[in-house]
């Protein structure tokens, strides 16, 4: 078994750290002692140690990553004679270690020292209570804990064996299964969930005329090149972020975080949940540039193959169902970023022109945004440059 | 006075009540403490403390007197029994105006005074009415007596008359080898009176391991101490020499005893009376406050804690039902009731004596099979350098699960060593996390791992 480092717990408060600095690489061999990396909290940098000799297997969380949780895995180490095992498909940015064996599974007494070195979040269970729970053959999932924090102790073990649960689910009764939660649903789940808890969301709706886009967009693509929709739309809010710098920040706490170019992350539905690829420096990036650049992160992004930093550290999102025909819709802020712009479909609607009833293909956008660092105007004149960008075609293509 | 309404008002400032006050002033309660006597209690004023002082002065006493084993030159120490008493006087002062001063830093009114209670939230001090969310009983309990024996505080003493000698007694004969009376047998032993003890049941302290009995009685006679098992006073005679006791052993043999003074420990009955009860919901069996888990009794709003509600008399047991009782109140959640399978027991006689959890017959009858561990002092570094190498330690464990059913120990220093296995049993550690702690070396712990070792067939120094 590949041994597991995970992120120290460096005082009885930290819940997450920063990778600071990784000294070793893949492949290196380290020895007990060696300093693996530097992890920074909001109080202090400290080395991660080698606690055993071996080779470094994989990293697997890049330098610079903010917010690893405590006891996430950020590396394994290979002892003697193992190999680096593929990267497991469900990663987005944290990698679960290999789920331990429960006792009742594992075939032996539970020994107190199993789980030290795995970063996986344990039950917290009473050594007696573990015991009579793997002599009786419960699964310990089937218990829940009345001790002091939900621990599981004796007398929750005693309960369960009295009211005769079953440690294995009967087939019969079953209605539902249970699918084990990976580890990007997990971040999904706990980003957007701390996103709806602590960021207060305000929405900002503006319909735009894509007529002209489309006809754009029909000319070049037929001179044989191949931009999406969604490459204009990339382009008008890098632009638009660019000639709205207020809008292009971050809130933190004591200070606002400011960003001289435009990262903007963009959301690839992929199997089981979504990534966002980052594209860097969108602004300065022309439209083909964009849509070659997205097409190949969109790629690799299905195939589960982006690296860390491509989809981490962007500074402002694009969340775009168009393509699923849906009309319109707010989207959730990706901490920490302040803001997420959520674009629906081009429909053909009847709009009033200089008196007159006509027809126009609009888009409908929503602007999501961070009340604490970008107010109604700042984010109403994004969306109005975005609009003008989008409505005038010719300023994407120049 | 200031204030006559209180969230809680506590009848007692013993162990139980005073924490218990603490406790709800913690948690932002206005509280009031009625005390009829000394801040502390019967624990703090006329038991624990003070006796633990008395023994010290034995203890020093027993090692001066041996001072020769030890390389020293002391010869024939002499000690003066009112320096003795005042030395444990000054400890019990020190302390109670040390809970005076917490209970006033925690803002807690003191009222001196008998309180009882007056109708449904209202108690009476003397002319004073006080209202009260809730009312917690802790008034404490007082030396039982037999039906044949009464104490005169003369020539039958109670624990206190019995911490607070004019003169040295030369001669003792305790009734009852529970705690209270093993203490003073050991204290009059180690100061040089003749001591004889006496006690119904067929071991002395009954509530202990028959094993650590054995032990603690052949230690006992061997330092002098006689002692009656299974024996029945059948009479005291109170004479100006002193007094004459009667005793029927277990054979039905009659033993004509006598001592100077003769000192009744036969256990304590609740103080029950003068509380104004009559006529609540509370109700009183054998002594004492009958109360639930939750230590509430019949009458609503009504709490009792400690010595009053029932056994095991001990002050660190009502301070554990103080803070639940009063943790209850404020709803807190997550109370639990006091688990009173893991409360530490202590003696503090020569040798000294600590246990918790069942006794291995008492895990036996409960239908565990069991596996032993015994360590003795004799394989302990500390202990022989100590010079004092007899004793036990004692652990008992479910065969099964490897739960820590009980542990048992006597020998120096036991009582300050029990704790260690009632963390382990409130965390429900079983023999592998306890072989795997590591116990410094060298201490007298070492004997509590070694113990363990021992259950399981891999003791080291054995």
């Amino acid at each position: 078994m590949p041994i597991t480092i995970t992120m120290p717990q460096l005082s009885p408060t930290m819940e997450v750290g920063t990778l600071a600095r990784w000294l070793v690489s893949e492949g290196d061999s380290v020895a007990s002692g060696d300093v693996l990396a530097e992890i920074e909290t909001d109080k202090a940098t400290m080395e991660v140690e080698a606690i055993d000799d071996g080779t470094v297997g994989r990293l697997l969380v890049a330098e610079g990553t903010e917010n690893v949780p405590v006891n996430q895995a950020i590396a394994l180490i290979l002892e003697e004679g193992e190999e680096a095992v593929e990267h497991e498909p469900d990663s987005i940015d944290v990698a679960l270690p290999p789920t331990r064996a429960t006792p009742a599974e594992a075939g032996s007494r539970p020994e107190t020292a199993d789980g030290r070195a795995t970063g996986s979040r344990r039950k917290a269970v009473s050594p007696l209570a573990r015991n009579m729970a793997f002599r009786a053959g419960l699964s310990l999932d089937d218990v829940t804990g009345s001790g002091p924090g939900g621990r599981i102790i004796k007398r929750d073990v005693e309960q369960a064996l009295k009211a005769g649960k079953p440690s294995q689910p009967s087939a019969t009764a079953s209605t539902w299964e249970e699918v084990r939660v990976s580890g990007m649903r997990r971040v999904i789940a706990e980003r957007l969930q701390e996103a709806k808890q602590t960021i207060p969301h305000f929405y900002l709706s503006l319909d735009c005329d894509i007529d002209r886009l489309l006809e754009a967009r029909r000319e070049i693509n037929a001179a044989g090149h191949r931009v999406s929709v969604n490459d204009f739309i990339i382009r008008a809010l890098a632009l638009a972020l660019r000639d709205v710098p207020d809008a292009n920040v971050q809130w933190g706490g004591d200070v606002i975080r400011r960003f001289a170019l435009v990262d903007l992350s963009v959301a690839v539905a992929v199997d089981g949940g979504l990534v966002t690829p980052v594209i860097r420096d969108a602004a300065s990036r022309g439209l083909l540039d964009i849509a070659t650049t997205m097409r190949d992160l969109s790629d690799r992004a299905r195939g589960g193959k982006l690296m860390p930093e491509e989809y981490q550290g962007g500074s402002f999102t694009l969340s775009n169902l168009g393509m699923y025909g849906i009309r319109e819709f707010d989207a959730v802020i990706n901490p920490p970023q302040a803001g997420i712009l959520a674009v629906g479909a081009g429909y053909p609607r009847p709009v009033a022109r200089d008196g007159a009833l006509t027809v126009a293909t609009l888009m409908s956008t929503t602007l999501s945004a961070d009340h604490r660092v970008i107010d109604g105007a700042t984010g109403a004149a994004l969306l109005n440059t975005f609009r003008d960008f989008i409505e005038s075609p010719i300023s994407l293509i120049l | 006075m200031a204030q006559s309404r209180y969230d809680i008002v506590v009848l007692g400032g013993g162990p139980g009540g005073y924490v218990a006050a603490i406790r709800a002033a913690q948690l932002g309660m206005s509280v009031a403490v009625i005390e009829r006597d000394h801040l502390g209690g019967v624990c703090l004023n006329w038991g624990c403390i003070p006796t633990k002082a008395l023994l010290r002065s034995a203890e020093v006493m027993r090692l001066a007197r041996h001072g020769e084993a030890f390389g020293l030159d002391i010869k024939s120490p002499r000690f003066d029994i009112a320096a003795v008493v005042e030395r444990s006087r000054k400890v019990a002062d020190r302390l109670s105006r040390g809970v005076r001063h917490l209970l006033s830093k925690h803002a807690v009114t003191v009222i001196d005074g008998e309180g009882r209670l007056e109708g449904p939230g209202q108690v009476r001090v003397g002319e004073t009415l006080l209202e009260a969310g809730h009312i917690l009983l802790a008034t404490g309990a007082r030396p039982r007596e037999l039906a044949n024996v009464k104490a005169d505080e003369e020539v039958i003493w109670t624990y206190r008359k019995a911490m607070v000698p004019e003169t040295m007694p030369a001669s003792v004969i305790v009734i009852g080898s529970g705690a209270i009376g093993i203490e003073f047998a050991s204290f009059y032993r180690d100061m040089g009176a003749q001591v004889t003890v006496i006690e119904v049941v067929e071991r002395i302290l009954p509530s202990e391991d028959e094993e650590i009995s054995a032990i603690a009685r052949r230690s006992f006679e061997k330092q002098g101490i006689s002692v009656y098992t299974g024996s029945v006073v059948q009479g005291v005679t109170v004479s100006t020499d002193g007094a004459a006791v009667r005793v029927a052993d277990d054979a039905g043999k009659e033993h004509a005893l006598s001592a100077e003074r003769v000192i009744l420990a036969v256990g304590i009955i609740g103080n029950t009376e003068n509380l104004g009860l009559e006529g609540t919901g509370v109700t009183v069996t054998d002594g004492h406050v009958d109360v639930n888990c939750w230590l509430e009794t019949g009458e609503k709003g009504v709490f009792a804690i400690g010595d009053l509600a029932g056994p095991p008399w001990l002050a660190h047991k009502a301070s554990h039902e103080g803070i639940i009782a009063v943790e209850r109140i404020a709803g807190l959640d997550h109370v639990e009731p006091l688990d009173t399978g893991s409360i530490p027991g202590c003696t503090y006689c020569y040798p000294q004596i600590a246990s918790i959890g069942l006794t291995e017959a008492a895990a036996r009858n409960a239908g565990h099979a069991v596996r032993v561990g015994r360590f003795p002092f004799l394989g302990n570094g500390k202990a022989i350098a100590l010079g004092d190498d007899d004793g036990m330690v004692k652990t008992v464990f479910d065969a099964d699960t490897g739960e820590l059913l009980g542990a048992h120990m006597i020998g120096a220093e036991v009582t300050e060593l029990i704790h260690g296995f009632a963390i382990a049993r409130t965390l429900e550690t079983t023999e592998a996390e306890l072989m795997s702690t590591v116990f410094p070396h060298p201490t007298l712990s070492e004997m509590m791992g070694e113990s363990v070792l021992e259950a399981y067939g891999r003791a080291l120094h054995i």
